[in-house]
């Protein structure tokens, strides 16, 4: 690491951390690894953090993010206990992979694997066999598009990789869960996932983040996934941080003729939150949908920024996101839907809505349509609204009380994205969470 | 048996005074039918009885089964046998309807200290009560009272009141926006309903209801008051002649406060 394009205090410390990294691993890594590396960190040292003149960050301020120093997470597993981790992780079924503090953790990760599908740490592979990922990996998540993406690839170092064969169909859920547990200090990890499913498989990938509560750390996490033609993969991303974390993750999607692409992402945790999805449909016959669901309280913010890019002909997406917001939280919603000129049939949708449980919450919502084809049909709409009174006064009419039937509307408008979860024990799991969390009727989130 | 006790009750909605002085009295086991012209304070009253919270009581008092209904939220009044039929149900979208008439009659059970019922007497409670109403099975597990017609809504909220077996049961005209089959429909799930421990207040813009459902007490309301009270003659009167002839009447008997 020697070209420092620019130099500020708030990157430094990072690219000094960065530098340490290369001069530890240099000696074991291939050379297309090391050249990837370098170009995320000069992006990152080129571009620095973003701030709200970005457009990209119009609304969120990353200033929690960028006005301290996150030292690299060590490796050490902090005292954490497997049935700390199981209850994280829940009864699923299935493979279970677990990180802790962006690295491997054999001791938490159980099951076993169809013949075939391929998945582990992304260190070990790298070690083994790196050229199974090197077609894959920064390719379609570019070192140079995005400042934390940068960041991400500048520390690449472990993560999770995900090869489905062709035509391989699994049944159970493969789940990667990312721990952060670092008591003492504030720090970073930069998990990375890979995800290659091949032509005509089908998989179920969770992927979580989690912390112990109260916990002040930054997860960067980067996930790359390359659907094969005719191959159907249900993405799912329960972000349970700490509700003091910074989180920031960025999924790409790429997908061939006729991939069918689902995303179900779930927000619960975290005081600055930012996901970002960039998905393109590569192929004719595809189909995409994404769909979200956020909860925040407090002071917390959570943005959720989605580009659908269709590249080719005939394809369709679906997009459904649902926030429930109270207390003085703030929430983003940016939904970019790109047609190029060749994609003709395009078939968008784009439904966004935000439940206001208190005066205070705000949330800043935009879809953003930009259409070069004739012959498509995108529509969109947003709508932010509070819990419908009449339909309160109706259930407590029927014998509900206050509480019952603010949650029973609450879940009921949960229910559109919930609903939508294939594995049982997941939606479950989360419908009873979701529950657990609302603000009480008599608290503060009642101001209305 | 008095069931529900009206004293002098004044209700304003939105600032306005709308009920001015209502006095009636319902026994156990009587059908009332409070009958009157538009905007004359018919919808208020049941309103006003089930705790819309937009609905003010600044005067006047009612008891019912001789506690202070007024002083009770609108879910206790519910689980302690009042029910109100809807003018205008209300949709709830991604409510099934099903689950949320369970949840509301555990809540009922619970508070009369029944057991809840479990999911497989649940089921067998709305085949029972769904067969009177003719109600498509299809429409228990659809979001509450979302899409449904206008005659379903109205069907939707007598089934309910089959399922919660009140003790007083108020039907906000019910039979607006009805077709006849529809109607007949609606007055047998009624009829059914009627046994000497349960009272019924059927309010009304129409004669039409009351051939089906035949009341013991016929209550006129006009202009915030009852201006006249008698038997079911008197809805047969008021079909002929309208309410035009009971206007006058109404301002006649306004300084006296009672009818």
């Amino acid at each position: 690491m020697t070209r420092l394009v620019q130099s500020s205090p708030q990157t430094d410390a990072y690219l000094a951390d960065c530098d340490r990294l290369v001069t530890a691993r240099s000696a074991t890594e291939p050379s297309w690894l090391r050249n990837l590396r370098r170009k995320g960190i000069e992006h990152f040292a080129d571009a620095g953090f973003p701030t709200t003149r970005d457009e990209e960050w119009k609304f969120t301020s990353i200033a929690p993010i960028a006005d301290r120093h996150f030292a690299p997470a060590h490796d050490g597993q902090s005292g954490l206990t497997t049935d700390r981790v199981e209850s994280w992780a829940g009864a699923l079924g299935g493979y279970r992979l677990v990180l802790v503090n962006g690295a491997y953790a054999p001791q938490f990760s159980v099951g076993g694997l169809p013949a075939g599908v391929h998945v582990s740490s992304l260190r070990s592979i790298l070690a083994t066999n790196p050229a199974a990922v090197e077609p894959y990996l920064g390719r379609f998540a570019p070192p140079d598009r995005q400042a934390f993406t940068a960041l991400n690839t500048g520390f690449l170092q472990d993560g999770a990789f995900v090869w489905i064969p062709p035509g391989t169909i699994i049944d159970q859920p493969i789940s990667l869960l990312f721990v952060s547990a670092s008591p003492e200090t504030a720090s970073v990890s930069h998990p990375r996932v890979l995800i290659v499913a091949g032509d005509r498989s089908q998989v179920r990938i969770v992927e979580g983040y989690v912390g112990p509560p109260g916990q002040e750390y930054f997860t960067n996490a980067v996930t790359e996934v390359v659907v094969g033609s005719g191959a159907v993969v249900d993405h799912y991303k329960l972000q349970r941080e700490s509700q003091r974390a910074c989180h920031i993750g960025s999924m790409y999607v790429h997908g061939t003729r006729d991939s069918t692409f689902s995303s179900h992402s779930i927000a619960f945790g975290g005081a600055l939150v930012r996901n970002d999805i960039i998905a393109v449909l590569d192929g004719e016959g595809g189909d995409y949908t994404l769909n979200g669901l956020y909860l925040v309280d407090g002071r917390r913010l959570i943005d959720n920024h989605t580009t659908i890019d269709h590249a080719k002909p005939h394809c369709g997406s679906h997009e459904m996101y649902k926030g429930i917001l109270s207390g003085h939280a703030r929430a983003v919603f940016n939904g970019k839907i790109i047609v190029r000129p060749d994609a003709q049939k395009t078939d968008a949708k784009q439904t966004n809505k935000a439940l206001l449980l208190s005066d205070d919450a705000q949330i800043n919502t935009k879809p953003q349509l930009e259409i070069f084809a004739n012959d498509v049909k995108c529509t969109h709409g947003a709508a932010v609204g509070q819990l419908d009174e009449d339909a309160i006064f109706y259930l407590r009419a029927r014998g509900l009380d206050l509480q019952q039937a603010r949650d029973m509307l609450i879940h009921a408008f949960a229910g559109d994205v919930l609903n939508r979860i294939r594995i049982e024990p997941l939606r479950k799991s989360l419908e009873e969470h979701l529950l657990s969390e609302l603000p009480a009727a008599g608290g503060p989130a009642n101001q209305q | 048996m008095t069931m529900l006790e009206i004293h002098n009750l004044h209700v304003r909605v939105g600032g306005k005074p709308i009920l001015q002085g209502i006095d009636l009295c319902v026994n156990a086991g009587e059908v009332h039918a409070i009958m009157g012209p538009n905007g004359s304070g018919k919808s208020t009253l049941a309103r006003a009885l089930s705790g819309h919270p937009d609905y003010q009581v600044t005067e006047g008092e009612v008891s019912y089964e001789g506690r202070d209904l007024l002083a009770m939220d609108p879910e206790e009044r519910a689980r302690d046998g009042v029910f109100m039929a809807f003018q205008y149900p209300v949709e709830i979208p991604g409510v099934n309807n099903a689950y949320f008439l369970k949840a509301a009659l555990n809540a009922i059970r619970t508070h009369r200290g029944q057991e809840e019922l479990d999911a497989i007497e649940f089921m067998a409670l709305m085949r029972e009560k769904s067969t009177l109403l003719e109600i498509d099975p299809s429409m228990l597990t659809r979001s509450v009272n979302e899409g449904f017609s206008g005659g379903e809504k109205k069907r939707n909220e007598i089934f309910q009141m089959a399922v919660l077996e009140p003790k007083l049961a108020i039907l906000d005209e019910t039979d607006s926006g009805l077709d006849i089959d529809a109607l007949k429909l609606v007055a047998n799930g009624v009829n059914a309903m009627r046994s000497p421990e349960r009272a019924i207040i059927v309010v009304t813009h129409y004669q039409r209801l009351l051939d089906y459902i035949v009341p013991d007490v016929v209550h006129v309301l006009s202009g915030g008051r009852i201006v006249k009270s008698g038997d079911r003659a008197l809805a047969l009167e008021l079909e002929d002649k309208g309410y035009g002839w009971l206007e006058p009447e109404a301002a006649a008997a306004a300084p006296a406060a009672k009818a």
